[in-house]
């Protein structure tokens, strides 16, 4: 495996007052496509400034491979950066942006031209060679700086929002694209985004980060289905968030199940989580919308641990690939509850639910889950 | 029928009216004056100043006079070395304005000493390196030196107070091209392992060369017909062609001389400001030219992929 382990230890970063990160240590892992993922200002980017070398800690460390870089300056670490703005040099063509830090290294001709074309073609740009930037579309030139960052043949390549700029469409095709080039070259990838799908598609692991901490590091599996924060749950995909309270909590296979108070909801729900929850402990449970099941009649289930609820339809929303409902539950609380419903065989699924049509909403107790650890 | 103008026509319309007056006063102040200073060029010199109306290239054959091809060649080595001089100091100000919080108040600080009269800081200057001047003051007080030393009335005393007179004028052209500037382009070159100052060289002057070019021909075209400068802190061996043409005017009476020295220094800043102008142009038409490359490639590529699909 190419590329090098990165440690992040108690890496804190003050402006002034305002702490862009506070405490953070992370590792990331050889060859590893990671993710930092959070919200604008929450210390992303200024991690990623200090692994490259622009910016540096006010305490803490950071170790490629056991060894110390902070007293390296930007040219003498194993990293290469791929700027949120490009920063292709406008007075270059893309042959000569490409070739620039093999000049700096006085690189022999032929070889230089040779490796320079290789790269070029790694991301498909050579019928724009001789282009200056000025004359290429967004998404080429972001493949022109992604061939220069990586023609160093760098242990580390660091993506600062790199997709951001450019419509949603190029961006699917170029995350895909950057996913096979990390498969081509196995060097580490650190790829910041405040986009979550994105985020979730490619990586390896993700950094979910808030207010300068990193909140949840985990797979993109385990951050979308077993969120530690309520933060997490609510900034990946879309989630119904209510506060609880555990009554019971017994084994179940290899998890737990546990019967928890949701006053919001008026009632008692079943749900499992993979650790063992104190009776009378105060947490949140959650469900995606996704997860929720919509009928016009009460759902016909054999299932032991369904939990099921009547409501109003208060709002439904078509968006093409699915629907939204918010649906008004019919108790004291009157919660609003999101249900995503996609439309697999949606002719045969009975009479089209509509604005103010009672229905009833269901899900089983493996669909839910707790957050524990609440932010608030 | 009345004609109707289209909204374009209207505005070419407008714009000539709106020249006029600006028409009128180059022709009058301008134009005219330089016309003047051509004819008496060619003209004969007459006797108590003046010119007689008669043709003769005499003046232009005066002007290889050894004595005057010496001020020439001094005219234009003090000129570059003070120019170069000035936009040395002048790209680290302008980087620093760029990258400084206080920018007005420091666009402020450069531009007040035009406020004052350019003689009176000449004379600031000679009170600053006069034998009992601040500077010898000081250094013999310190214990340093026991008498004073000359350091006013020589080339390196013109060339001082030209930098300090014309800075200015290359350091604005350059601040401006260098707030333009993208600083991520910096930190690029530095990340793809270029030094501090190979991130400078190679990425940040190619990218404000008009900044550039622009101070070289702010500074270099009036130094190079200074002559209050030379004339109060230079010696005998510093005279610049700015003092040759006040001499022939107000003490030889030479007046188709001095036309003809004017005349030299006109066609050379004449040429820096075409060689200004024709690099504008060919950066544009660089760009044009492969964008029109590009587009008949692109043109070609079709026809043949239709040609093979048959």
């Amino acid at each position: 495996m190419k590329g090098v382990e990165i440690a992040v230890e108690q890496v804190s970063r003050a402006y002034g007052t305002f702490k862009a990160l506070d405490d953070v240590s992370v590792t990331i892992h050889k060859g590893e496509f990671f993710s930092l993922l959070g919200p604008s200002g929450c210390g992303k980017t200024t991690l990623l400034r200090i692994i490259a070398g622009f910016d540096y800690p006010d305490t803490g460390t950071v170790e490629f491979d056991g060894k110390d870089i902070l007293p390296l300056p930007p040219d003498k670490r194993q990293s290469n950066t791929v700027f949120q703005t490009y920063a292709l040099f406008p007075h270059l063509t893309v042959y000569e942006n490409v070739a620039f830090p093999l000049r700096l290294r006085r690189v022999e001709k032929e070889e230089l031209d040779r490796k320079v074309r290789e790269y070029i073609r790694l991301v498909q740009l050579e019928e724009h060679i001789d282009k200056k930037p000025s004359m290429l579309s967004g998404g080429q030139k972001q493949r022109v700086a992604i061939a220069r960052a990586l023609i160093n043949e760098p242990s580390v390549l660091l993506l600062d929002e790199p997709l951001s700029a450019l419509d949603a469409k190029l961006r699917q095709n170029l995350l895909i694209e950057l996913d096979v080039i990390h498969d081509k070259v196995g060097i580490t990838f650190i790829y910041v985004t405040h986009d979550q799908s994105e985020a979730l598609s490619v990586s390896d692991r993700i950094a979910v980060m808030n207010k300068g901490k990193i909140l949840q590091i985990g797979t993109p599996y385990e951050i979308y289905e077993a969120p530690a924060t309520r933060f997490v749950a609510q900034f990946i995909g879309e989630s119904n968030i209510f506060p609880c309270k555990v009554l019971a909590c017994e084994p179940y296979g290899k998890e737990y199940m546990l019967t928890v108070d949701v006053p919001s909801l008026g009632g008692e729900v079943t749900v499992t989580d993979y650790d063992p929850s104190e009776i009378g402990a105060e947490v949140d449970f959650t469900v995606r919308p996704e997860k929720v099941r919509i009928t016009p009649n009460p759902p016909k289930t054999t299932h032991t641990y369904m939990n099921s609820y009547k409501g109003v339809v208060d709002e439904p929303v078509y968006s093409g690939f699915q629907s939204k409902f918010y649906i008004r539950l019919d108790n004291e609380a009157k919660p609003i509850i999101k249900v995503f419903k996609q439309h697999t065989a949606f002719l045969d699924e009975g009479p089209e639910i509509e604005w103010r049509d009672t229905v009833y909403v269901s899900w089983t107790a493996a669909d839910g889950y707790i957050v524990k650890e609440t932010d608030r | 029928m009345k004609k109707v103008l289209k909204p374009r026509e209207r505005e070419q319309l407008l714009g000539t009216t709106y020249a006029f007056p600006m028409g009128i006063w180059f022709t009058l102040f301008f134009t005219i004056p330089l016309s003047i200073i051509v004819l008496y060029s060619f003209l004969k010199r007459g006797l108590y100043g003046g010119v007689e109306w008669e043709f003769t290239l005499d003046a232009y054959r005066q002007m290889f006079n050894p004595s005057f091809a010496k001020v020439v060649i001094r005219t234009l080595w003090i000129s570059i070395v003070a120019t170069l001089g000035s936009i040395l100091i002048a790209i680290p100000c302008g980087y620093a304005m760029a990258k400084s919080k206080y920018q007005t108040i420091l666009l402020f600080l450069i531009i007040i000493p035009f406020w004052t009269n350019s003689l009176i800081r000449i004379y600031a200057w000679i009170s600053i390196l006069s034998t009992e001047g601040f500077i010898n003051t000081l250094l013999i007080k310190m214990g340093i030196l026991t008498e004073g030393v000359q350091l006013i009335y020589n080339n390196g005393a013109v060339v001082l107070v030209l930098i300090y007179m014309y800075l200015p004028f290359a350091i604005l052209p350059l601040f401006t091209t260098i707030d333009k500037f993208d600083f991520a382009l910096l930190d690029a070159a530095r990340d793809l392992g270029a030094t501090k100052l190979e991130a400078i060289v190679k990425v940040m002057f190619p990218n404000i060369k008009s900044g550039l070019s622009t101070a070289f021909i702010f500074t270099f075209i009036p130094i190079f017909g200074a002559y209050t400068v030379p004339l109060l802190v230079g010696g005998k061996d510093s005279t610049m062609i700015g003092n040759i043409i006040v001499d022939q005017v107000s003490k030889t009476r030479n007046w188709p001389l001095a036309s003809a020295f004017s005349m030299v220094l006109t066609l050379i800043s004449l040429v820096g400001v075409f060689w200004m102008l024709y690099n504008g142009k060919r950066e544009q038409q660089q760009t044009k030219k492969t964008t029109q490359q590009s587009l008949e490639l692109n043109i070609r590529r079709h026809h043949l992929r239709k040609v093979n699909s048959k």
